[in-house]
């Protein structure tokens, strides 16, 4: 499997970026931090445009920087995409998408100007000038011709930060479209907890310059010290699962994952395409006999006690990891986890009450 | 008197020859004010204040100052005249390639002036997104950085070469007064007081007048037309 390995040391003033990273170079990887957390700085060194001293990064089998070596950004096959889109003002927008073309060697371009203008849908602007472009389009531009270098690696920084939800539920399919069509791995910052659950495969996060937890993103969002590392955001597993089922009678859709099943609101998705769900770890409440046919929880999973979270003394809950064929997070009080007495590899049933459907900005609760 | 009398009796030649002496002056500016001014708006040096002390000289320093030292420094015994003689048979005092020399010395901050303050507007954004596309800064620079900086541009060539078609002291200290050679109009102007004829110094420099006009009105209109752009 290609690997994407980088270790980067940097020292300013006041803030020290101290990063070790092991990650496939397939998919999406999220840097997820709070500003200031050195996300912007990583990203810089994994393109080149820093040198971090004595730093070290390679990628598929391909070393650009060691001790001997340093590969210039021009030299290394990046596309780099920032918040603010960064087209050039004196060029048309055809003239912007070949620019980083016509500086790719023929036998090295996986690309063709027309296939991007197809997939992020931008052939009516063309022959415009940037400035005449909306927010929104200029991003799309400024992916295209970044894909149209035929990069290696895609580094995207904040690149919806600046654009209204609208927008980005306009441009997150395009990005989700880049991985699937053109298979080109892509590194991308941010701090927005929405954008993350649509895009990520794996998760990397920053807090003051070092990396509090990476991995695949359904562990790292399992894991008890997620609270530690993100703070107070939403938390909670994210789930693949496959439609199964669609129930006429009462409105449901069954979701299967590892032998076991969920029900959701009908959702317009044919039997056997995959759905990501996100259940947030306050929405999981835990019993330890099976409550069946007496309650009005619909979902109801059979689960082991796998961790338990850091016991605050001065908090009042507690995140508990379980092991549910996939691993999911529960947030109880810290008096529930006396009454229960939970010890790691207990079993419990966890019951969800509300679960998050993560497919192209369409949500729905769920009791 | 009639108009045509009038230019019946100007001497084309001094006028020619400034607009050679501007045009070669601001060929070679933009060839070496392009680099220094690059370097002053990239670097963090320390001795960057340094080197933007030395272009500003000529605007302060009054030019029979500057046009003393490179009389000397042109000449035959100077560093640059000496070794210039050795090759050719003559220095460069008192030569049109001497006038030109100084000119450039003399004009250097109208062109790396605006030039700095243009790439410093740029920033490092487009240079650096050139790269990230895989363009060599070289290459960055002549097909994002020049077209970017096309105000700059503008008005360094017409500053520079305005410039140096007004001035008068270096030129005199430096080049003497030979027709044909280094006489300049500045130059034919204050002949043509010395020795009374007013009328011919009026109409040269009426025109002198009138060029530079027209040439700071193209420069502010510049700069009002070619905003500059950020997307």
């Amino acid at each position: 499997m290609d690997l994407l390995e980088a270790k980067f040391k940097m020292n300013y003033p006041g803030f020290n970026l101290d990063v070790e990273l092991n990650l496939p170079a397939r998919g999406v990887t999220v840097v997820f931090g709070p500003s200031g957390s050195g996300k912007t700085t990583l990203l810089r060194c994994l393109s080149g445009l820093e040198k971090a001293p004595s730093g070290y990064m390679k990628i598929a089998g391909q070393v650009w920087q060691d001790k001997e070596r340093f590969i210039p950004i021009q030299e290394r096959k990046i596309g780099l995409v920032f918040q603010e889109s960064r087209l050039f003002p004196h060029l048309s927008i055809q003239d912007n998408l070949l620019y980083g073309f016509q500086r790719t060697l023929p036998a090295e371009r996986n690309l063709q100007l027309n296939e991007v203008v197809q997939v992020l849908d931008i052939k009516a602007l063309l022959q415009r000038r940037p400035e005449k472009l909306s927010g929104g389009e200029r991003q799309r531009v400024a992916i295209g011709r970044a894909l149209l270098t035929s990069p290696k690696l895609l580094l995207m920084d904040e690149p919806l930060a600046s654009l209204d939800t609208q927008l980005k539920a306009e441009i997150i399919p395009f990005i989700k479209r880049i991985e699937d069509e053109f298979k080109t791995p892509i590194v991308y910052v941010t701090h927005s907890m929405n954008e993350v659950l649509q895009l990520v495969d794996t998760m990397v996060i920053l807090k003051s310059g070092k990396v509090a937890n990476c991995g695949p993103v359904e562990t790292v969002f399992s894991d008890v010290r997620l609270r530690e590392a993100m703070g107070d955001e939403q938390l909670g597993a994210v789930l693949e699962t496959s439609v199964s089922e669609h129930d006429e009678e009462f409105g449901l859709t069954r979701l299967d994952f590892m032998g076991q099943a969920l029900h959701v609101p009908k959702q317009n998705i044919p039997v056997g395409q995959n759905l990501r769900v996100h259940i947030h770890s306050k929405d999981v409440s835990l019993s330890m006999a099976s409550p069946q046919g007496a309650t009005s929880v619909l979902n109801i999973l059979q689960a082991k006690v796998k961790k338990i979270g850091v016991l605050d003394p001065k908090g009042y809950s507690v995140d508990i990891e379980l092991d549910a064929g996939r691993p999911i997070l529960a947030t109880i009080t810290r008096k529930s986890l006396a009454n229960l007495n939970l010890k790691p590899g207990q079993p419990v049933f966890a019951n969800i009450k509300a679960i998050k459907m993560i497919h192209d900005q369409s949500d729905a609760g769920f009791n | 008197m009639n108009e045509k009398m009038d230019f019946s009796l100007i001497d084309a030649e001094p006028i020619w020859l400034s607009l050679q002496l501007a045009g070669a002056t601001v060929v070679i500016l933009l060839a070496l004010g392009t680099p220094i001014a690059w370097w002053l708006a990239q670097t963090r040096s320390r001795s960057r204040v340094v080197v933007e002390a030395v272009v500003a000289l000529p605007l302060v320093l009054p030019p029979t100052v500057l046009g003393f030292y490179m009389l000397i420094l042109l000449g035959p015994h100077g560093w640059v005249g000496g070794p210039v003689q050795a090759l050719t048979g003559s220095a460069l005092s008192f030569s049109f390639a001497g006038l030109v020399f100084a000119s450039t010395l003399y004009s250097l901050p109208f062109v790396v002036q605006p030039l700095h303050s243009a790439f410093e507007s740029i920033g490092k954004v487009p240079m650096e997104t050139a790269q990230s596309l895989g363009a060599s800064r070289l290459d960055a620079f002549f097909s994002v950085i020049c077209p970017l900086a096309r105000r700059g541009y503008l008005t360094a060539v017409v500053l520079g070469f305005a410039h140096t078609l007004g001035e008068f002291g270096v030129v005199l200290m430096v080049g003497g007064n030979i027709p044909g050679k280094t006489k300049v109009i500045s130059i034919e102007i204050y002949d043509r007081v010395e020795v009374l004829e007013y009328t011919q110094a009026h109409i040269l420099s009426v025109g002198l007048l009138i060029f530079s006009f027209l040439v700071l009105v193209m420069v502010y209109s510049i700069n009002r037309r070619l905003p500059v752009q950020v997307t």
